[in-house]
């Protein structure tokens, strides 16, 4: 799960990180507001993606009309980026910040390291730069300090950090403390990343983290009540979000004619992969995992019907824990109460495939049958092409 | 594999009274799985299937000599589930729920790091030696006794290449599902260790995916270590990157992680990969009678 940068900022100060003087605004009068308080400041749309300053999204304003101005233009626009689609996302928000008098910008993040399975610290001189580029380029610039979860973060892994960088004591110890406070926050909020980039050393020798990022483990959620109040559903794929209406959790959005409906998500990739390999491209990515009732397959069939880039359908369940029974009862449930117009191929196999079977063919369902997952992709890819 | 399951397994199972504890108890068992208790906190005296339920393992493991674990219990109590078992010396742990925290997992692996104890899982379908044990929610009828020994990240994508396989004529010696979590218990080369130590097993079938370095370690392995002829295959090809597909580490970060990253590194250790999905079985036969 994702959040904006001012919510990012508002949790890290909570742990202590020095964070610039600002305010969000919502209103072009509120920006005005805020510079009149702050004097110089910098305005930032606040969206869930990054490379928002060569896309138009930060701007330095030097007084309160100019803040007024470009909080404006900002407000209600859809900001592209190239981490966004060609559509952008929605600005709904700004930060207005007091600009920074910048002497050197590092690097500092948290990320979880599945190789070594554990946390690590990473922190460069290299700030205010593209991490992975970094990394690609010059990845000697990278410092790492590993954490043990059985002794935490000690303060000599500043000290490397620090000294490594080639920073003097004073700021050792203070960039040292603010690691601590960030990995701290790291732990106990269940992020998957902590970033600080650019943390700045001010031409007045402190600290400042310019901006910050803080992605959640989705699967630390359920024990992070106030972090699951933070999320913006305005920043997300809108077929996503109705598809968690629909009772379908694993649903990507993908530019393809052929939908996906998949059980196991590893069995899902592979479905796609076959789709590719006999020239065709999915509408969707689906997992629509052990399916023990019929709801979530009409929901699936809800949304692959509700979107226009689908032309055919792909079924693909190896019943396992899922029973193929039950998702022949969802397909005789879908095909009555809803519009399915396009043609259906089904790969059904394992767990009551014959009672499956006799479902469909008692309903009078007539589905374009497949024997493996490649047979199916083919058949698929066949079916889309023909309506198009 | 009888190092794993086999004959000698007590099977408990946490989670027993639960819809899909009380289904596994009963399918395990009628699979021939020893299953000698099931733990739910508060259902001590009950028995699902005829097997008594403890409300704590340490009970369990007093009373029934259990060794070994399944767990299905909802994911915010996974973890505690897995240090419980652990600490009442539980040797292998195996945690089919799927939804439990990153973090809690590094934590995990630290506590088992220099022990003899194996965890496998969280988010896996578990392991099967056909013919002597299943230790897991994988369809029985997908599985015969044979010389192919399988490891997978994915659950029905082990099912299905399984199937495959045993229509091929062939058979497994065991199969592993180690999960599809960023941070699991059991990695991928240890898999290999015991698939490479286990006489039985002549020809590995290795099932990835996107995200990680799992395989392209395994790789590594592979090259120096690993004796026997490996079959691939690795899904998520056709993934966007930066998305996660399903699992918690199908994920492509930083253009690392990538499907053709993994490809590459496993043919350059002389593993033979197949891009098609539904040719596993079929692969694997010709590369072992090509060693006839």
């Amino acid at each position: 799960m994702k959040i904006h940068e001012y919510q990012a900022k508002a949790i890290l100060a909570q742990y202590g990180v020095p964070v610039p003087q600002g305010r969000l605004a919502q209103t072009p009068a509120e920006a005005r507001a805020i510079a009149e308080e702050l004097g110089r400041v910098v305005i930032k749309a606040q969206v869930h993606a990054g490379g928002r300053g060569k896309a138009g999204g930060i701007k330095v304003a030097s007084t309160p009309d100019e803040a007024e101005q470009i909080a404006r233009q900002m407000l209600g626009s859809r900001l592209v980026t190239h981490q966004t689609g060609p559509e952008g996302v929605p600005v709904h928000s700004v930060l207005v910040e007091q600009t920074a008098e910048i002497a050197k910008e590092l690097y500092l993040g948290v990320v979880i390291d599945s190789a070594a399975a554990l946390s690590v610290i990473m922190a460069s001189e290299a700030g205010g730069m593209e991490i992975e580029e970094v990394a690609a380029e010059s990845p000697e610039k990278i410092l790492r300090a590993y954490i043990d979860p059985i002794s935490g973060y000690q303060p000599f892994q500043g000290n490397r950090l620090g000294y490594g960088m080639g920073l003097d004591t004073p700021l050792v110890r203070a960039f040292g403390a603010l690691a601590g406070n960030l990995f701290r926050a790291f732990e106990s909020k269940d992020c998957s990343l902590a970033e600080i980039n650019p943390l700045v050393i001010t031409t007045d020798g402190k600290l400042l983290a310019l901006d910050a990022k803080l992605n959640f483990d989705d699967n630390g959620l359920f024990r992070q009540r106030d972090v699951q109040t933070l999320r913006d559903v305005s920043q997300e794929d809108a077929l996503e979000v109705q598809a968690q209406q629909n009772g379908i959790n694993n649903y990507i959005k993908l530019t393809g004619s052929v939908g996906c409906v998949v059980n196991g998500a590893g069995l899902a990739m592979a479905t796609l992969d076959a789709i590719k390999l006999y020239g065709g491209d999915a509408a969707n990515f689906l997992d629509i995992g052990t399916v023990n009732n019929v709801e979530r397959v009409v929901g699936a069939f809800r949304q692959l019907t509700a979107d226009p880039d689908v032309k055919a359908i792909y079924f693909n369940i190896f019943g396992g824990m899922a029973r193929v029974d039950v998702i022949a009862l969802g397909i005789v449930e879908s095909y009555k109460t809803l519009n399915v117009s396009v043609p259906v191929v089904a790969r059904l196999t394992g767990n009551a495939v014959d009672e499956g079977r006799r479902i469909l063919a008692e309903a009078g369902i007539r589905l374009i049958e497949a024997s493996d997952t490649a047979d199916g992709a083919k058949k698929a890819v066949d079916a889309a092409r023909a309506a198009e | 594999m009888s190092v794993l399951v086999g004959p000698e397994t007590r099977l408990l199972v946490q989670g027993a009274t639960g819809g899909e504890g009380s289904l596994h108890t009963r399918l395990c068992k009628e699979y021939g799985t020893n299953v000698v208790a099931g733990v739910t906190p508060g259902r001590e005296g009950q028995d699902v299937a005829g097997v008594p339920v403890f409300n704590t393992v340490e009970k369990a493991v007093r009373e029934t000599g259990a060794n070994t674990s399944i767990i299905f219990v909802p994911a915010a109590f996974a973890t505690d589930a897995m240090y419980e078992a652990i600490y009442a010396g539980i040797k292998l742990v195996v945690c089919i729920t799927d939804g439990t925290p990153t973090l809690d997992m590094v934590r995990v692996r630290r506590m088992i790091r220099g022990t003899e104890t194996i965890v496998i899982g969280p988010n896996c379908p578990g392991l099967i030696s056909p013919g002597k044990a299943k230790v897991g929610i994988m369809p029985a009828d997908a599985f015969r006794p044979g010389n192919v020994g399988m490891v997978t990240r994915s659950g029905t994508l082990l099912y299905d290449a399984a199937a495959q396989i045993t229509a091929q004529g062939l058979g497994q010696s065991t199969a592993i599902g180690i999960g599809g979590d960023p941070i699991v218990g059991t990695t991928m080369i240890q898999a290999l260790t015991w698939h490479s130590q286990d006489p039985e097993c002549e020809a590995i079938v290795l099932i990835g995916e996107i995200g990680g370095t799992a395989e392209q370690e395994a790789a590594e392995y592979i090259k120096s270590e690993v004796k026997k002829p490996v079959v691939a295959f690795i899904a998520g090809a056709s993934a966007p990157p930066g998305r996660r597909m399903g699992h918690a580490g199908a994920i492509i970060s930083g253009g690392r992680g990538t499907a053709a990253e993994k490809k590459a590194a496993l043919t350059a250790a002389g593993v033979v990969v197949t891009d098609n999905p539904a040719e596993i079985g079929l692969t694997a036969k010709r590369v072992l009678e090509s060693r006839r």
